[in-house]
This record gives C-alpha cells, structure tokens and sequence, in this order.
C-alpha cells in the first residue's frame, strides 16, 4: 500500500473514533431521564396529534397523563373508550367512560333561506370575514359560508355543501375533537352526545333578535315563540333571548318539538319519514298510547 | 331602492400599479441594450433572444397547466422577463438548443421548482446561465466579435478575459492594456462579450428610466458599483503595475449588466434599504475576489447567486426602525 | 421647507370634488336613530323610555364610566322605541329611535351665531362641560375628548396640536369648518389650552389647503400662543404619531399615550363642538359631514343632526347613482363600507362616500413578489408582507414580536401592493388575535 494511502486510512479512522467517543461522552452527559411509561402510553394513543385532548399534540398528552398520575378529565376523542382502556391498563388505573360524542352545526340557513343582501369581497375565510361584517345576509349571527371548519378538520369529516352553502358534518368520521369549534367566529358548531343510529335534533339557529327581523333576515330562524318549550315533556328546552335551546342529554328524540315550530328551526336528522297517517282514522295512536 | 352593495374591509382604493406593469417597464429598460446586441451581433443575437423568451414562456405555461393544474400565470410577463435576461446573459454564438436546455432550467428549476412567482431563492436567468456555463464550458466562453455577423464569426476573449490570461502568462500589465480596449470603447460598446453585458451606456440608460419611474430605487445598484470600483480602486492604488484600474473594472464583464438588472431582481434582493445595501456590498466583494484571485475572469454571476442564498437571513435579521423605537436599543 | 413625517406614507390621489361647496344646513330627518355607542369605551346607559317627549339637546344616554361619554338627543319629538339597530359593521346595536316633531331645542341653549370669545370657567369646569356635553374625537376615533384632557399621573402636556390636515382623499368637511368657522376653532383652542395647562398650541394643515393656512394666519394674530404649521400634503400625515412627529420632531414610543411626549392632539371638528360647549351650552348633537363621490351629481358639505339615515344626505347629494358599487363611511383609506344605505349617522362620521363600479371593486389576489414596497410605505416601520404570512399561518406570538400591536391600519400597504395581497385584512385579524393572547395572559 502507497504511503498516502495508509495515511488516508489512519487519518480517517482516526476522526472516526474521535466522533464516536465525544458522541458517547455528550450521550452520557446530557442524558435526561424520561419515564419509560410516556413512550408506552403515547404508542397506544391514535398519533392524530389534532389536539381534541387539549394538550398540543399526542405526546404532550401521553406526558400529561404520566406526570399527572391521573386519567381524571382526559380523554382522547379520536381513540375513545378504547384506546383509553388500554392507557388505563399501562398506567394502572380505571379510565372514566365517556360517551361518544359528535359535532352538529347550528345554522340552517342556506341560499334560499337567507338570501344575500350585500357582497363581501374582503379574504374569503370566516375568521377575517366576522371581524367586519356580520355576513352576506341580514343575519349577523349565521353562518359565514367560507370553510375555516373544513379547512382546520383533520379527519376530513365536515364539508361545505356548494347548494346550501353550509358545512356538513359526516357523522362516521367526526371525532369531536374541537377543532371545528374553535374555528367557528360565530361560534355554530356544538359537540354533543352521539345518538343511536346518528340521529340528532337540534335548533338550527343562533338568532338572538326578536321574531320580526329573525325571520326577515331568515325564513327558518327561531323567533323564540317557545311553542317548542311548551311541547317538551322532558324539559329539554330552554328559551333565552329570543332564542330556544334544545339540551341533548335530556332530549329522548320524540321530535315532538319539530313538527310545532311555525318556522321549521328546529332540525331532526337520520329518522325515518313520519309515518303517512290514512284519511278517515280516529286517532289510533291515542288509544294505543 | 334596496341596491346590493359591496362590503370589505379597508381600503377601497388601490395605486394600481400590477406586477405586469412592473415586468413589462423592466423589459421596457432593456430593449435599448438589447437592441445594440442585434446591430452587434446580428441575426444570431435574435434568434437566441427569440428562443430564450419562447422557451420561457412555454415552459411556464406547460408546468402550470400540466403538472402544478393551475391557472397559468404567463400574462404577468415574469417568464417573458427571465427570457430576456437570460439571453442578455449568453454569448451571441451559442447553439439554439442550449440557449432551450438554459430557458427550461431558469424556469423549471430556478422558478417552478420553488412555487412559482415570487418564491424562488436564486434568479432564474442566473441559475440557467451558471449552469450552461459549467455544463458547455467551451461555447459560453467563446465571445463572438463585435459588428461580425454569422456563426463562424471570428471568436476572441472579453476584456477580462484577455487581462486574466495575459496576468497568468506573466505578461506585465503595461504592455497589456495596450491590447485591451480603451474606456470609452468599454462605456459605449464595441467590444466582445455577452449579449447585453457589451455596452455599460445603453445599460445606464435604461436604468434611468427604472430609477424615474420608482420601479428600483438606486441602493442596490450604486453599492455594487461602488464596492467594486471601491475594492479594485485601492488594489489599485496599491500596485498599480499588478491591477488595473476601477473604472475598467466597473465597465467590463457583467458589472453593469449584473448591478443595473440582476441583483436588483425584486424577488431575490432583501426587503428593507440597509438589507439591499449590505446584499449589494457582498455582492461587490465576492466579485472582485472571484474577478482577482479566483479561476474565473468573472464573477458577478456567482456572487449574486450566493448572496441570494444571504436574502432570507438578511430579512431575518435586518429589520426597519420600528416608528417610536430609539436608534440603539429596544422600543 | 414644510415639516413632514419621514417614514413611509403614499400619495393617493386627492379628489377634493367638494373643497369650494359651503357647508349647507341639512333638515331633520322624519326619524332619528341615535346609537348609544358612538364612542370607544363603555356604552353609555339610556335614560329615557318609550313614549317620552324629547327635546333638542336633551340628555337621553349617560356616560357609564371613565372612558365613556354622555349621548344627547339631535331632533326633537317622541321616543318611536328602543330597539337594536343594524349599524356600519352589519352587526345589531342598541339606539334609541325618535319619531321628530318641531324643532324644539332646550332653553339652555344659545342658538345665535355671535362670537363669543371670553369664558369665565378654570380648567376643571372646561373639561367637565365637555364630558357632559358629550364630545368625542370627531376626526373618526371617537375617543371621548375629557379622558384626553386628563392625562395619567407623572405625564403632563406640554403642546395641543389641532389637527387640520385631514389627509384622507374626497373629505373636505374639516376643510369648510376650518375657512367658515375659523375664529371660532381659535376660540375653542384657547379653551383646550386652559383646560390642559399648555401655553402653546400648534395647528397642523396640509398644504393643499392654503386658503385656510392663510385665514388661520390672520386670524391668528389677536391668538398669541397658537401656530400655524404647514405641512407636506402626505398620507397618513392626519395618523395622531406621525402629526406629532412633523410638528413636534417627537416619536411617540410604542404601546405609549402621546402625551408621554407631551402632546395631546384634537381634531378641528372636536375643537369647534367644544367651543360650542362651553360657549354655547351646545351638547354635541350635529356635525359636518361631505358626501362626495366621482359618481355623484351634488358632492357637498352639510351640516347633519346625529341619527338622521345616511340615504337621506346621499339624496341631498344628488340620489344613489345606479352603478354605484361601495358607500363608505369616511374616506377611501381607513372607512368602512357601508352595508346599506338606512344606517344612521354618528358622532364618527365624518364622510359618506360614493364608489362606482369602475372604482370600487378588488382585483385579483397574486403572490408577493418581495419588491417590499409594503415595507417601504409603512409609517410605524413595520413589515406588511412579514405579518400577513405570519397571520395566515396562525402565529400570534411572532407577529406579537414583529410589532403588529403598534400598526395603526392606515392602509399604505394594501394601497400600494402591486399584487393586490390583502394585507391589512390579515394584520387586523393578527391584532384581534394578539390582543386576545395579551389579555389572556393577564
């Protein structure tokens, strides 16, 4: 072998185990001690990183968990009762079940319904859009019809419909985990319990102005005429500022409330069409009932 | 009467000036240098012209369409601009189908690859340009003599070129300067070198008019003017028989050509005036360095390309005096 | 050599249709709708009730705290109702709406037009009648004139500068106030000057108003202590730092009151209603307002009771043209765009105008192309094109640094960028955003 050869050969070598000594030594060093439980824990969890838990990311969650030493108020929506069982069996304690929840966007009021009174040619996203105006329509409180929801959905599980002009929810893949939520300027969208079979009814309105020009600006807006409160026999509506509210944990999905209101505002999702009643019959249902 | 009306949000009037028009006023700029390269060099010079700009174009339009599907952008006059600058930048005897391989890599890579208008870190026309020069060293070196038409034009060496080869043979620099040619040859055209870099008062002319109508202001160009002629001149002083002087420098090669149109290029020059000047003045000293001590008689072209890459660091850190802040310290 | 600011600014064209037409006196409107929050700070707390006789002047909303001011009713008449009421943004405010009847003013008020120059009241009594008369900034701020004239502790004013440069394009209603009612303006800074404490007092017009530079001039003479200052005609020269800045040579920091530098700066508009305060126990009730527009048959300057519909001036002004794409509410730079005609007018308005649909439409959004013309206009020395991508990509805390808290939204950077990129837009929402991350970390 040539003379500079070998001397290549060294010098290299040489650097070679130069490096992986002070990569040793600052490996040693600098080593910081992690509980071997984060990174079980954080295996376990979906790795949606969407923040539906709260905390910014998967890891920070499984992080929380661990130092915490408790599942008290966490909960990921993505993997739900599952994949906190499994955390629960790591860590060693009883996960709270929760019940699986979607989200339900509160404003029916599409092109025909609300129709468009100005045109905005401001940035096209809700977030800049509310600052200045209340919308297109006269109601302020409606939906804006530019996507922020969609845009910040991780699981592609709410889109804008182009007739309506609102976003719809797909209930299989929505995980509640809040994203939406928070996008929304006018604050619409409402994560609630999840019903058999998807089913939900809920008032399609966030109109807190009196009756008149509610339904001016909207022809399905709630007037707050509380002919729904009146109807419930669980005491699931409320009626605030012109307003009516339907609580989902009371609501038992009569729809009852639906066929009362004068302005349609209230919407029941994923039923079976009312059953067509024959001419002529005396109200069997009331003898059966 | 219930009229619709327009919302948005302030304000509601615009200058109206448009990145076409700005484009469009460059190219404007150049036409008068590039007009002497065609009385220079002939019907060669317009083809290559023609070709750069219609290779350009085309390539911008396909990528758009075909491979990013969105709306191609060619009327805002970009790529018809690099097309230009790119030819300016070429020796006027170079085969047409390299002149197509140097339009497709300003384009494809110095631009598209980056996102477009607007997003790229170097300048097109440059990074097509080093790239012919390091890939076809030979005919991007050979300069084609002035008021010689056909392509079996007699070749020689630019100005610069001469210099670097006679200082290298050991030639000493008085008897050099005889065979190179004086200043006002050098200031008004009649030597051999690249499309658009040949006359510094065509050049000069068109700068005027961008400096009139506020298309660039003059910090870039009269920083790297400056430290050039700066640079060269103390060298000068030093030893006058081993360097030549300034102005020779500032008048030869790709100095005017470089400092008047392709370091000021909007995209790939920092944003606040200290940040363009401290860019400009790296931009003379990598030059002279290259143009001095280095392989290459010239230089501008990679001291541009490798401030470019000092752009986004320079935006970093330079920032304009905030209204209210005291000159040294915080607000 | 005219004093200027140095930093940024743009020259948008200036459209002085209604500089030469004299302040008309415009009638009641049949219905008046005054807002109860025409101010910034709290919402002043109505007084009156349905069915309620009203007359001219008469109090029908009280201050509600410090930074909050008093609301008089312009019209005389009956309380029709109080309602919530679609306002400049398209959102619902609450107003007090008064069916007019007459034209009956309260007797405590000195209707004639005689110049009175001499007032026996200290500077405590001056600034009281100013916050019960109601008066706010009427150059479009409306921040409630008193809070001015009170300065925290440790800072004291050592110059009142009145604003007269009114630099937004098509306004001229500062302009008429400041040549038809020029001694009074003097008056009405004499009175700010004992209410503040300051000998001196400087008053800033643009020079393309030498009519009035030269009326002030003369006027001026029996006013010793109050200047005038011509001033190179730049927009945002009105912006209350950069009017210090020209006129002074002071910056006022960042996230600080002008009158850490020792100014307090009032706009004419304010100076005049608070002569009419004092003087005349004149609540602020009416106000100049120019409706202007290329497209308008009659652009003019009237005199409008506060509350009237902003259809009933553009009717005065010739009738809504048919291609009419945007009213604005104050000037073309930093207005609002109206979303319909049948909102009312307040103590902010200080213009109505009309863009046709040849003038009054965006183009088309392109990239940045990094020419940094956006950096290059900015008064406060900021960078536009940096804090609208670091708005978009949702990061507060780094706009927070680069200073989008001190822009002060004149709209240089959207005027002059050569492809159209909504900057301001997104450096408001930047804003919003970073003053709810500040308030929250308290």
């Amino acid at each position: 072998m040539s003379e500079s050869l070998l001397f290549t050969i060294l010098i290299i070598s040489a650097i070679g185990i130069a490096s992986a000594v002070i990569l040793y030594i600052t490996a040693r060093k600098f080593y910081v001690y992690e509980d071997p439980r984060i990174d079980r824990v954080e295996e376990a969890l979906p790795s949606a990183n969407c923040g539906g838990c709260g905390y910014a990311g998967c890891r920070a969650f499984a992080e929380s968990i661990v130092k915490d030493n408790t599942l008290e108020n966490k909960f990921c929506p993505v993997g739900g009762n599952e994949v906190m069982d499994n955390v629960a069996q790591i860590m060693g304690l009883v996960a709270e079940q929760n019940a699986p929840r979607t989200a339900v966007v509160r404003c029916n009021g599409t092109c025909e319904h609300r129709p468009k009174t100005k045109h905005y040619e401001g940035v096209q996203t809700c977030a800049i859009a509310a600052m200045h105006y209340g919308g297109e329509t006269d109601c302020s409180y409606g939906c804006l019809g530019f996507g922020d929801c969609c845009v910040v959905c991780d699981f592609d599980a709410i889109h804008m419909n182009p007739s309506t002009g609102l976003p719809e929810v797909d209930d299989e893949k929505c995980v509640a985990c809040g994203a939406c939520v928070k996008a929304c300027p006018k604050n619409l969208i409402e994560l609630r319990k999840q019903m058999p079979k998807y089913r939900k009814i809920y008032v399609a309105c966030r109109n807190t102005d009196k009756g008149g020009p509610a339904k001016k600006a909207c022809s399905v807006a709630c007037i707050g005429c509380s002919l729904c409160e009146k109807e419930c026999k669980y005491d699931a509506i409320t009626i605030a500022n012109n307003l009516a509210f339907i609580d989902s944990d009371k609501c038992k999905l009569c729809r009852k409330c639906v066929a009362v209101c004068p302005t349609h505002a209230i919407i029941e999702e994923n039923f079976p069409p009312p059953k067509e009643k024959p001419v002529g019959e005396n109200k069997p249902e009331a003898a059966e009932a | 009467m219930n009229k619709v009306l327009t919302i948005a949000p302030s304000p509601h009037i615009i200058q109206g000036d448009s990145v076409n028009k700005i484009m469009f006023r460059v190219i404007f700029a150049l036409l008068p240098a590039l007009a002497w390269s065609f009385l220079a060099f002939g019907l060669p010079a317009v083809y290559l012209t023609l070709v750069s700009i219609l290779t350009c174009v085309l390539a911008e339009w396909l990528i758009q369409k075909y491979m990013l599907k969105t709306e191609p952008s060619v009327k805002d006059g970009s790529a018809i601009l690099t097309g230009v600058l790119l030819a300016m930048n070429l020796p006027a005897g170079i085969p047409l189908w390299m002149v197509v391989i140097g339009a497709l890599v300003s384009i494809g890579i110095g631009k598209m690859a980056f996102g477009g208008l607007g997003q790229n870190l170097f300048n097109p026309a440059l990074v097509g340009r080093v790239f012919l020069l390091i890939s076809f060293p030979v005919p991007m070196t050979s300069w084609p003599n002035v008021t010689q038409t056909g392509v079996d034009a007699v070749t020689e060496a630019t100005p610069l070129g001469l210099l670097k080869e006679g200082l290298k043979s050991g030639t000493p620099l008085s008897e050099l300067t005889s065979t190179l040619p004086d200043h006002a040859n050098l200031f008004f055209g009649n030597i051999s070198g690249s499309m658009g870099e040949i006359s510094a008062l065509l050049l000069l002319l068109g700068f005027l008019y961008l400096l009139i109508r506020k298309v660039i202001s003059w910090h870039i160009p009269i920083t790297v003017l400056g430290t050039i002629f700066l640079f060269t001149g103390i060298l000068w002083l030093v030893k006058p028989d081993q360097y030549i002087d300034p102005l020779f420098h500032i008048l030869t090669g790709g100095a005017m050509l470089g400092a008047l149109f392709m370091a000021t290029d909007m995209v790939t020059s920092p944003m606040t005036k200290k940040g363009q000047v401290l860019y400009a003045a790296g931009i003379g000293i990598i030059t002279v360095c290259i143009r001095i001590w280095g392989a290459y008689p010239e230089g501008i072209s990679f001291a541009i390309l490798i401030m470019n890459a000092f752009t986004p660091l320079i935006n970093n850190y330079i920032k304009p005096k905030r209204f209210g802040e005291k000159q040294h310290g915080k607000a | 050599m005219l004093k200027t600011f140095k930093k940024g600014g743009v020259h948008p064209p200036e459209n002085k249709r209604s500089a030469d037409k004299s302040i008309e006196a415009l009638p009641q409107p049949d219905i008046a709708t005054i807002l109860v929050a025409q101010h910034i700070g709290a919402p002043s707390k109505i007084l009156v009730s349905k069915g309620e006789t009203i007359r001219v002047g008469q109090l029908i909303a009280q201050s509600s705290g410090f930074v909050s001011t008093n609301i008089h009713s312009s019209v005389s008449g009956k309380v029709a109702r109080i309602d919530t009421v679609s306002d400049v943004s398209g959102y619902k405010k609450e107003a007090v709406i008064i069916q007019v009847a007459g034209d009956e003013w309260l007797d405590t008020i000195d209707r004639s037009d005689e110049l009175i120059t001499e007032s026996i009241l200290d500077a405590r009594a001056i600034t009281d009648k100013i916050l019960e008369a109601g008066i706010v900034g009427l150059g479009g701020a409306t921040f409630p004139t008193h809070v001015k004239l009170m300065p925290p502790p440790g800072m004291k004013a050592e110059v009142l500068i009145i604003n007269g440069v009114e630099c937004e394009p098509f306004l001229t209603s500062d302009h008429r106030l400041m040549l038809e009612k020029g001694e009074e303006i003097l008056v009405g800074t004499r009175l700010l000057m004992k209410a503040l404490g300051v000998k001196r007092a400087v008053i800033g017009i643009e020079n393309n108003k030498s009519d009035a530079i030269r009326n002030f001039r003369i006027l001026g003479a029996k006013y010793p202590g109050i200047e005038v200052c011509a001033l190179r005609v730049k927009y945002p020269q009105g912006g209350e730092k950069q009017l210090i800045k020209a006129v002074t040579g002071r910056e006022v920091p960042s996230g600080a009151l002008p009158v850490a530098v020792g100014a307090v700066v009032n706009n004419v508009g304010t100076v005049f209603a608070v002569y009419e305060a004092v003087m005349k126990n004149k609540p602020l009730i009416e106000r100049i307002v120019t409706v202007t527009g290329n497209s308008l048959s009659k652009p003019s300057n009237f005199k409008v009771r506060i509350g009237s519909p902003v259809r009933q001036l553009i009717d005065a002004a010739g009738g809504l043209p048919d291609d009419t794409a945007r009213v604005i509410s104050g000037g073309p730079m930093m207005g609002k765009a109206l979303p319909s005609v049948d909102v009312p007018v307040s103590k902010g308005t200080s213009g109505i105008l009309v863009l046709s649909e040849k003038e009054g439409h965006r183009k088309a959004v392109k990239n940045c192309i990094r020419c940094g013309r956006c950096v290059g206009v900015c008064p406060m020395g900021l960078e536009p094109y940096l804090l609208m991508t670091l708005s978009e990509k949702r990061l507060w805390e780094k706009a927070e640094a680069e200073k989008v808290m001190d822009c002060i939204e004149c709209g240089s950077c959207s005027f002059t960028c050569p492809s159209n990129r909504p900057l301001l837009d997104h450096i408001r929402l930047g804003k919003l955003s970073v003053g709810n991350l500040i308030r929250s970390r308290k």
